[in-house]
C-alpha cells in the first residue's frame, strides 16, 4: 500500500548516466608517526573511512555547521565566563569601576558579571561574544531545521535524526533562557520572575512547584546557582552529547544531497572529506568564528550595566526574552486574561497556563513526530538520500510555511510594545489583530503557499516541454512575431523532471462477505482521507512520450518555418502557446 | 539611450530604480513641504501677566477657554501651575497641532520670553507647582565620591519609579492605546523635573512628599550620567532590549553568514 508509484517514468532518461563504481583503492602499510599510532590504537582504518566520506557541496548544507560552530564558540567562551562568574545571590556593595552603580547593593553574581564587563581584560567583549553566539547558534539551529523540514531530509532513514535533532532545539531553547537568567540585572530578575510564574500557572501544583524549584518564596538565593549547574554542567552535557550522535548519525547515513544528473539514492555526489571538506569545514569555522567576534566588537548586547540589578519591585519597559523564547511571550500577551477560573478552591490559570507550560511541549512534539505522520499518510517504506525540491511536496511545503506563520504571529507579539512606539500604533489594535491572525494566518498561508508551489511545478513542467523564455521577440517581414524559446540542457531538464509524483492512496475494498465494514478499512479510510489531502491536487512531471511529442511537435514546426521559429498565432481557447527549440544562431 | 537601454535587464537596474524613485520623492517632499509661517506674537510688554493674557487668548483660549477654564476640547488650566506651562509650551507640546491620543514633543512655537508670560498668566488663575529653583535642575557631574553615590540614588530612584514606562536607558515605552512614554535623551533637566511635578498626560505626578526635590535632582542628574556615558559595548540598538538584538542577529548575524556560506559553497574545490 504506497502512494509511489514504482517505475518512474523519467528514470529513462538517465541511461548512461551512472558513472563506474569506483575501484577500492589498495591498502598500502603506515610508515612514521601514523604508523606508530596505527600500531597502537589502530585508528587508521576508521580515520581512513572518514576522509574518504563524501560531502555534497551546497549552501544550505552549511547551516547546521554554522549551529555546530556557535556552539562550539559559546562552549570556549563560556569556559572564560566561569573563570569570574560567582553564581551567588548573596547581597555585596558595588564599588568597581562603572560610576552609576557605584554604592548600590547588589547580588554577588550582578557584581562579577559587571566586574567581567569593566574590570577584566577583555571579558566584555567575551561576554558579548558568548551572547551573540548564543543568538546566532539558536537562529542557525531553526533555520537548519527548517532546511531540513522544506526538503523533506527527514524521511527514512533519518527520522531518529530529526527527533535528536528537535530535542536539541529545545535544548538550545532552555540552556540559553538559563543563561539569559544567570547575571541578576533587571532585565534577567524579570525573566525569573516570568519562570516563577509560569510553574504557579499550572493547575493545583503550581505554587508546590515553584517553591521546590526556587528552594522556597520567590527569590530567594537557590535559584542563580541551580540555574548555573543546568547552565554549565547538565544541560551542556546533554546537548553536546545529542550533538555528538547526531552528527555520527549524519556520517552513518550519509548526507543527502540535490537531485542533479548522475545523483541517485545509492551515491553522494560530492568531495571527500580530506582534503576538500576539512579545508572548507574547517575555515569556515573561522568565519563564523569571525563574524561573531566582529559583530560582538562593535554591536552592545545585553547591557547589564544599565539595567542595573535586580529588585522584584522595578520593572523596565520593553522586558522581553531573547528572541527564541519570544514566541512564548507572545502566546502569553495574546492570551486574553477572562481564561482565569476558580473551582474548587483552585485557581486555573488558564490565561497564562496554556502559553507557559503547553505551548512549548506541545509544538516540539509536533515538530518531533511530523516525519511519522508522514510516513504513515505516504506509506513509503523506502529510503530517501535524495531531497526534494520544497515545491515538488507542495502539502509538506504548505503545513511548514503555515506552521511558521503561527510561530510568527506569536513572535511578533512578544514585540508588541515596540511595534507600537515605533510605528505609531496603538499596542491594543497591535494585540486584537495579532489574535485573529494567529487563527486566520495560518490556512491562509497554508493556501497561498500549496498554490505557488503548484504553480512552479507548472511552470517547471512548461519549462521542459517547450524551453525557456529567452525574452527576445522576432518579427518577422510578414509582420509574425515570436518569442524564442532555448532549450534545456539534458543536466537543466533532469533536475526538473525527476522527482516522482505521489498519487492518493486508493482505496480497495473495504467490506466483507456480508457487506459490513472492516475495522482495517475504517483505517485505511482516514489514511485514504489524509493522503488525498496531501496528493490531490499534483502536477505530474512529463514523461518521456511527452518530451518526444513536445520536441517532435516543434521539429515539425521547424521544418514548416525556415530560420526555425514558429508565431505566435493568435491562440484560441485553451490552446497552449507553441514554442520551438530553435536556437539564436541558427539565424 | 542605447547605453540605458543595454542595462535595463542588470541586475542592480530594480534597486538603482527604487533608490531614484526614494531620493526624488524623499527631495521633492523637503522642497515642497510647507514651512512653518513666523507665529505672530507680540513682546515688549510692561505687564507679563497683561501679556500672557493676550498670548493665551490668540493661541490657547480655542481649546482650554477664554478664561483657562476648559472647555470640551481641553482641560481647565486653573491650578496647573506655571511649571506645567512651561514644559508644554516649552518642549513645543501644546499649542496642540490637531487632536491626537498624545501630544508629541514639537518645534517651540515661543521664546523664553513669551513662555514665562504665559505661565505667568496661566499661574495667576490659581495656585500651581511653579518653574523649579534652578539649584535644582543642575545636573550633578560624576566625579567625586558624594556625586557618584548621589548619581547611583538617582539610578536607584528612576527603575523603581520611572524605568517601568520610560525604559531602563529612558529610551521611553508604549501605554495603551496609542499613548506612550516618551524618551529622556536630550530633555533638559529643567522639563524632566517639571514633568515629574505636574505629571503631563499619562505620567503621574511626583510631587515633593513623594520625591524630594533632592531626589528629582539625583534621578536628573543619573540620566544625564547615563547619556554622557560612552558606550562600552558599542552600537546600542536603540537600548530597546532583546527584540533589536534578536533582529539583529536574524538580519545582520545570519545574514552574512549565509553570505559566507554561499561563497564558500560556490568555491570550487
Amino acid at each position: 500500500m504506497s502512494t509511489t508509484n514504482e517505475t518512474r517514468p523519467a528514470e529513462a532518461l538517465r541511461t548512461g548516466d551512472r558513472q563506474a563504481d569506483e575501484r577500492a583503492s589498495a591498502t598500502k602499510p603506515l610508515g612514521g608517526i601514523a604508523g606508530w599510532m596505527d600500531d597502537r590504537i589502530g585508528a587508521a582504518k576508521g580515520v581512513s573511512f572518514l576522509a574518504k566520506k563524501v560531502f555534497p557541496d551546497h549552501w544550505s548544507f552549511m547551516l547546521g555547521e554554522i549551529a555546530m560552530y556557535s556552539m562550539i564558540v559559546c562552549l570556549l567562551t563560556g569556559v572564560f565566563l566561569t573563570f569570574w562568574f560567582v553564581p551567588s545571590a548573596s547581597q555585596v556593595v558595588y564599588d568597581g569601576s562603572y560610576v552609576p552603580l557605584q554604592g548600590v547593593t547588589m547580588s554577588d553574581a550582578y557584581r562579577s558579571t559587571l566586574a567581567i564587563s569593566f574590570d577584566i581584560r577583555g571579558g566584555l567583549l567575551i561576554r558579548q561574544i558568548h551572547h551573540w553566539a548564543a543568538l546566532i547558534f539558536v537562529v542557525s539551529v531553526f533555520v537548519h531545521m527548517a532546511r531540513v523540514f522544506f526538503t523533506g531530509a527527514f524521511r527514512k532513514p533519518r527520522e531518529i535524526n530529526w527527533v535528536f535533532g528537535t530535542i536539541l532545539s529545545l535544548l538550545a531553547c532552555i540552556e540559553g533562557f538559563a543563561g539569559y537568567s544567570l547575571p541578576d540585572d533587571l532585565l534577567s530578575g524579570t525573566g525569573i520572575r516570568a519562570m516563577n510564574g509560569f510553574m504557579q500557572s499550572a493547575p493545583v501544583i503550581g505554587s508546590y512547584l515553584s517553591y521546590f524549584v526556587f528552594g522556597g518564596a520567590f527569590p530567594g538565593e537557590a535559584i542563580i546557582p541551580r540555574l548555573y549547574s543546568a547552565h554549565v554542567l547538565l544541560i551542556p552535557a546533554i546537548l553536546v552529547g545529542l550533538f555528538t550522535a547526531h552528527i555520527l548519525l549524519v556520517f552513518l547515513h550519509k548526507h543527502t544531497q540535490f537531485p542533479g544528473p548522475g545523483r541517485t539514492n545509492k551515491n553522494v555526489v560530492g568531495y571527500p572529506l580530506l582534503p576538500v571538506y576539512v579545508a572548507k569545514a574547517g575555515g569556515f569555522f573561522f568565519i563564523v568564528f569571525g563574524v561573531i567576534a566582529l559583530i560582538s566588537a562593535v554591536v552592545t548586547i545585553n547591557p547589564i550595566w544599565a539595567y542595573g540589578p535586580y529588585d522584584p519591585s522595578p520593572i523596565t519597559a520593553g522586558s522581553q526574552p531573547d528572541w527564541y523564547m519570544g514566541f512564548a511571550d507572545g502566546a502569553l500577551r495574546l492570551l486574553p486574561g477572562w481564561l482565569e477560573f476558580e473551582t474548587f478552591g483552585f485557581t486555573w490559570s488558564m490565561n497564562i497556563f496554556p502559553g507557559s507550560l503547553i505551548l512549548l511541549p506541545l509544538m516540539w512534539t509536533i515538530i518531533g513526530v511530523y516525519p511519522f505522520v508522514e510516513a504513515w499518510v505516504t506509506g513509503d517504506k523506502r529510503e530517501h538520500h535524495l531531497l526534494d525540491r520544497p515545491r515538488n511536496a507542495p502539502t509538506r511545503t504548505a503545513i511548514g510555511i503555515a506552521g511558521i506563520s503561527m510561530y510568527v504571529v506569536l513572535f511578533l507579539a512578544a514585540g508588541n510594545d515596540l511595534m507600537a512606539i515605533k510605528l505609531h500604533l496603538s499596542i491594543n489594535d497591535i494585540t486584537q489583530t495579532l489574535r485573529v491572525l494567529f487563527f486566520v494566518a495560518p490556512p491562509v498561508s497554508f493556501w497561498i503557499t500549496k498554490r505557488i508551489c503548484l504553480s512552479l511545478q507548472r511552470a517547471d513542467r512548461q519549462k521542459v516541454l517547450h524551453g525557456r523564455e529567452t525574452g527576445t521577440i522576432w518579427r518577422y517581414a510578414d509582420g509574425r512575431f515570436e518569442e524564442i524559446h532555448a532549450q534545456l540542457t539534458p543536466e537543466e531538464r533532469w533536475v526538473l523532471v525527476q522527482h516522482e509524483s505521489q498519487e492518493p492512496l486508493q482505496l480497495t475494498a473495504g467490506k466483507d462477505a456480508n457487506g459490513v465494514d472492516t475495522p482495517i478499512a475504517r483505517k485505511q479510510r482516514l489514511r485514504a482521507k489524509f493522503s488525498r489531502f496531501y496528493f490531490k491536487d499534483r502536477v505530474a512531471p512529463p514523461t518521456p512520450s511527452e518530451l518526444e511529442a513536445a520536441h517532435h511537435e516543434h521539429a515539425d514546426h521547424g521544418a514548416a518555418l525556415d530560420g526555425g521559429h514558429e508565431a505566435i498565432e493568435p491562440a484560441g481557447a485553451g490552446q497552449e502557446r507553441e514554442t520551438i527549440k530553435a536556437d539564436r544562431q541558427h539565424d | 539611450m542605447n547605453a540605458l537601454a543595454a542595462r535595463r535587464r542588470h541586475p542592480a537596474a530594480i534597486a538603482v530604480l527604487l533608490l531614484l524613485g526614494l531620493l526624488v520623492t524623499g527631495g521633492a517632499y523637503s522642497f515642497l513641504a510647507p514651512k512653518d509661517a513666523n507665529a505672530a506674537a507680540q513682546s515688549a510688554a510692561a505687564d507679563d501677566v497683561a501679556n500672557g493674557k493676550d498670548l493665551f487668548i490668540a493661541n490657547c483660549a480655542t481649546c482650554h477657554g477664554i478664561n483657562g477654564q476648559g472647555t470640551k476640547s481641553g482641560p481647565s488650566l486653573v491650578g496647573v501651575g506655571a511649571a506645567s506651562v512651561d514644559f508644554q509650551v516649552g518642549t513645543g507640546r501644546m499649542p496642540l497641532p490637531g487632536p491626537n491620543v498624545q501630544a508629541p514633543d514639537n518645534k517651540v512655537k515661543f521664546d523664553e520670553q513669551e513662555i514665562s508670560d504665559l505661565a505667568a498668566y496661566v499661574a495667576s488663575l490659581g495656585p500651581g507647582p511653579a518653574v523649579p529653583e534652578e539649584k535644582y535642575t543642575t545636573v550633578i557631574k560624576p566625579g567625586t565620591p558624594e556625586a557618584n553615590k548621589a548619581i547611583a540614588e538617582g539610578g536607584e530612584i528612576f527603575r523603581v519609579n520611572c524605568a517601568m514606562c520610560h525604559n531602563f536607558a529612558g529610551a521611553g515605552g508604549a501605554l495603551t492605546r496609542g499613548k506612550y512614554a516618551p524618551p529622556l535623551d536630550g530633555v533638559s533637566p529643567k522639563h524632566i523635573y517639571e514633568a515629574m511635578v505636574t505629571g503631563p498626560q499619562s505620567m503621574p505626578v511626583f510631587n515633593d512628599s513623594n520625591l524630594t526635590p533632592e531626589a528629582k535632582q539625583k534621578v536628573i542628574s543619573y540620566l544625564s550620567a547615563q547619556e554622557n556615558q560612552t558606550n562600552v559595548g558599542g552600537l546600542t540598538l536603540g537600548n530597546l532590549g532583546p527584540v533589536s538584538e534578536g533582529l539583529f542577529a536574524w538580519i545582520f548575524g545570519l545574514g552574512i553568514l549565509i553570505g559566507c556560506a554561499v561563497w564558500l559553497g560556490k568555491k570550487a574545490a
